[in-house]
């Protein structure tokens, strides 16, 4: 079978042709770097199946960030037996420049000029047939969103694919030609695949040339001085200026016809309202906050809290009180999400009845029954019902990804970023993580600076994922029906903020202890924005939909199962009730360990619960209110309507009864949850970007900064004084640090003046 | 009149005359096509006063004002 490496600048459209080659569902979005590891399929429409392999995107086959260390090494040491480059025609210019330099390699080449639809409806002439004459390469125009000209463009690639193509360069014609001549012939002598590129990469001081050291000598005695006037010729510059030359002098006229009516004009009004000077911060956080009312509130626009509109809605038609009840209630009109929310946990409720009336009814042993009812049922629909809630949240960041806000974000926050230690461009990983910690913690590779993919890292979980949003949510939807007055969704954005604070707080000790260093350079290309595609979207949240159904379908089934063993059997593996249970025992044992956060030693007899439940969060943060789940009934925390669809809250509010833990603690733990280690399916991608060897300090800082944490939220809350000893404790660590810094700082330009 | 590319005012335009600096991120600077010669066009800087968003070569391209300082340009 033929393979096709697919190469091009980030958010050209690689992904999308991928897609449509393919037929699979990888994510696409609208900001430089989605793609970040490479990624293989197999196009089946035409007659001969050809392998597909989609790279990260780059600017040049000068790598600089990790991800493009994977395009390049394919690209060159890979078996693709011809390279399609993708170049967008909206962004000719700065296309064509990876063009040049895929033109130099020796493998076959075929450029796909994608976006010719936005081409044709901005009214511009562009024909590919033009730019194949000019470039000496095929050349065809597609539009891989709406899937035209891909069986062409395959034909030709295959074609290219069987015939041996001569490198060549467009650099050598304004620059350095003899030079690239004789570097190339020793490059040849030692051996070397792509001779040209390499001897290209090797005048301008590429890694590469550490493997031809003769190649390397010879490119030094070409650009060294030719006598003691002149200086030594800046090869770098040179070549990337060549490059552009060329481009400039030969696709002027493409260039213009590209244009047409001006695409822009669209792109340019929002950008102009969305990075406003004034506007642009504001709007930001309005966003951040809309993103969250319409997918957690109960009181979408505020009629309850400002006019008292709030009914509970009473049909007597059970099915029509449940479907109207979702949308409007006590707290008045819910927002899209927790509608969905509502829905799905009536609907889940109701599933519930009918497996536990039906196993009655075939007379099954208690035992079973409680397996299913407790164990399995309770677990899974805890997890099933947060789903299209969490699923909406998605779609929300999403639309954001796509149309290319993102992208400003970085270049909004870049200032304030840099104070704590960070580029903007940490940010996108890091928003990343309020839908899930596996694709943001896959992400950190487009940042180009190591320290900072460290500490990016390792704070990505402190922004509450989907699956920590539900802890969240019963917690303080059993606060507020505890007491009087407390509005849940002001506590669960506050906690969502709290974690935001957490990570820039440790990013700044970070910075000042173990990874000090300056932050790393922001040069980012910001893309155009566009209308989300539906079909993206939709693929995107089918693609999530489909990995929490398996993860809820085996994972957390079998960790539910599991604890419902150990908290209804004892060691001689006795049916029992859960006070002579293993896991009361394990439980009571650990239990102390939780005496500073609150829910330890002070809860007595049921405190455990906590505990456990914080321990299987390690698993899967879903298994937190799924453990409350199966144990409220089993250490009879029953109160009635423990389990009436308000999920999590119900169970969360029994056990407030039961074990008597305090607002305090209660918070406290949910701090904890939020900040300790991740999910087992987190710390593995975590601990796979890190540098080798280096995970055990992650681990670490997760767990201090987790428990210390939360010890201080629990002190804090019980008694408010304890703020002064710890912001004095704060503020004596940054004095001391400073002084330090400013210490060193001092030294090393002593040293420097010395020299 | 010579300026530097963070001085160059929003709406202002010039071209580039020189780069200078060393290493990983001049690199940068030219693979993403700012090279002697070429118009580059100040929008506007960041809310918060860095980075800097300019237009060159047909797209829009964010660098803070310390990269910026190392680009050389021409105004009229």
């Amino acid at each position: 079978m033929l393979q096709f490496a697919l190469a091009g600048n980030p958010n050209s459209g690689k992904t999308t042709l991928f897609n449509a080659l393919t037929g699979s569902t990888a994510h696409v979005g609208n900001w430089p770097g989605v793609t970040v590891d490479k990624r293989e399929g197999v196009y089946r429409k035409g007659k001969e199946r050809a392998a597909i392999v989609d790279l990260p995107g780059i600017y040049s086959l000068t790598p600089y960030t990790p991800e493009e260390e994977v395009t390049r090494g394919y690209v060159l040491e890979g078996q693709a037996d011809c390279i399609v480059n993708i170049v967008d025609a909206t962004n000719l210019e700065r296309n064509l420049y990876l063009t040049t330099q895929l033109l130099e390699l020796d493998t076959p080449l075929v450029v796909a000029l994608n976006r010719m639809d936005v081409i044709r409806k901005g009214g511009g002439a562009l024909r590919a047939e033009e730019l194949e004459k000019k470039l000496g390469v095929p050349v065809v125009g597609i539009s891989a969103l709406k899937g035209e000209g891909l069986h062409l463009l395959m034909e030709r690639a295959i074609a290219a694919a069987r015939k041996k193509r001569e490198a060549v360069t467009k650099v050598s014609e304004f620059c350095l030609g003899q030079a690239i001549e004789r570097v190339r012939a020793c490059v040849r002598q030692e051996g070397g695949r792509h001779d040209l590129f390499l001897a290209i990469k090797i005048l301008e001081g590429d890694r590469l040339a550490e493997k031809f050291p003769q190649a390397r000598r010879a490119a030094q005695e070409c650009l060294a001085s030719g006598g003691k006037q002149e200086p030594p010729v800046d090869a770098e510059a040179s070549i990337a200026d060549a490059r552009y030359r060329y481009i400039t002098e030969t696709f002027s006229g493409e260039v213009c016809k590209a244009q047409g009516r001006g695409l822009r004009g669209k792109s340019d009004a929002a950008d102009r309202v969305l990075t406003h000077r004034i506007w642009g911060i504001p709007i930001f956080l309005l966003i951040l906050f809309s993103v969250f009312h319409l997918t957690f509130s109960e009181d979408f626009l505020y009629l309850n809290a400002l006019f008292g509109i709030g009914r509970s809605v009473e049909t007597g038609n059970g099915f029509l009180d449940g479907f109207l009840g979702a949308v409007y209630g006590e707290s008045g009109i819910a927002a899209p999400g927790a509608i969905l929310f509502n829905w799905m946990g009536a609907a889940c409720d109701g599933i519930g009845g009918r497996i536990a009336a039906g196993l009655e009814a075939a007379g099954a042993a208690p035992w079973a029954q409680g397996l299913v009812n407790e164990g399995i049922w309770t677990g899974l629909s805890g997890v099933l019902s947060f789903i299209p809630q969490i699923l909406f949240l998605f779609l929300l960041i999403s639309i954001l990804e796509d149309s290319g806000y993102m992208a400003r974000v970085a270049f909004i926050l870049d200032r304030a970023f840099r104070k704590f230690g960070l580029s903007g461009r940490a940010f996108i990983p890091m928003i990343m993580g309020f839908g899930c910690s596996v694709p943001a913690a896959v992400n950190t590779r487009t940042l180009a600076d190591e320290k900072e993919r460290i500490m990016t890292n390792r704070v990505i979980p402190f922004f509450t994922c989907g699956a920590k949003a539900p802890i969240l949510a019963a917690v303080c939807g059993a606060l507020a029906a505890q007491y009087t007055g407390v509005n849940a969704e002001i506590i669960v954005f506050a906690l969502y903020l709290f974690g935001m604070a957490m990570a820039v707080l440790t990013v700044l000790i970070m910075r000042r202890t173990g990874m000090r260093g300056e932050v790393s350079p922001f040069i980012m290309e910001l893309p155009a924005f566009h209308t989300p595609q539906a079909r993206a979207l939709f693929v995107h949240l089918w693609d999530k939909l489909k990995h929490y159904l398996k993860k809820a379908f085996t994972i957390i089934v079998a960790s539910a199962i599991v604890l419902w063993f150990l908290s209804n059997f004892d060691w001689r593996w006795q049916y029992v009730g859960i006070e002579q249970s293993i896991l009361y025992d394990v439980g009571t044992f650990i239990q102390w360990i939780c005496t500073p956060m609150g829910f330890g030693l002070q809860l007595g007899g049921f405190g455990w619960v906590f505990v456990v439940a914080a321990v299987t969060g390690l698993i899967a943060k879903e298994n937190v209110i799924a453990t409350f789940y199966v144990l409220a009934p089993a250490i009879g925390a029953l109160l009635p309507g423990w389990d009436n669809g308000e999920d999590g809250i119900g169970a969360v509010f029994a056990l407030m009864q039961a074990t008597g833990i305090g607002w305090q603690a209660l918070l406290a733990f949910t701090v904890f949850n939020m900040l300790t280690v991740p999910c087992f399916a987190a710390a593995a991608t975590v601990r796979a970007e890190l540098p080798k060897g280096t995970f055990k300090y992650t681990l670490a800082f997760w767990m201090i900064t987790s428990y210390v944490t939360a010890a201080c939220v629990y002190l804090l809350l019980s008694a408010w004084w304890t703020a002064f000893p710890i912001a004095a404790l704060l503020a004596l660590f940054f004095g001391a640090t400073s002084i330090r810094n400013r210490a060193n700082v001092a030294k090393s330009q002593r040293a420097k003046a010395l020299k | 009149m010579e300026k530097r590319l963070y001085e160059l005012k929003p709406g202002e335009a010039g071209y580039v005359k020189r780069i200078e600096g060393e290493g990983q991120i001049r690199r940068r600077i030219f693979d993403m096509g700012v090279t002697p010669g070429v118009e580059i066009r100040m929008r506007k800087a960041a809310p918060l006063g860095d980075p800097l968003e300019v237009t060159l070569r047909g797209y829009e391209l964010t660098l803070r004002k310390r990269e910026a300082a190392q680009v050389t340009m021409e105004v009229e």
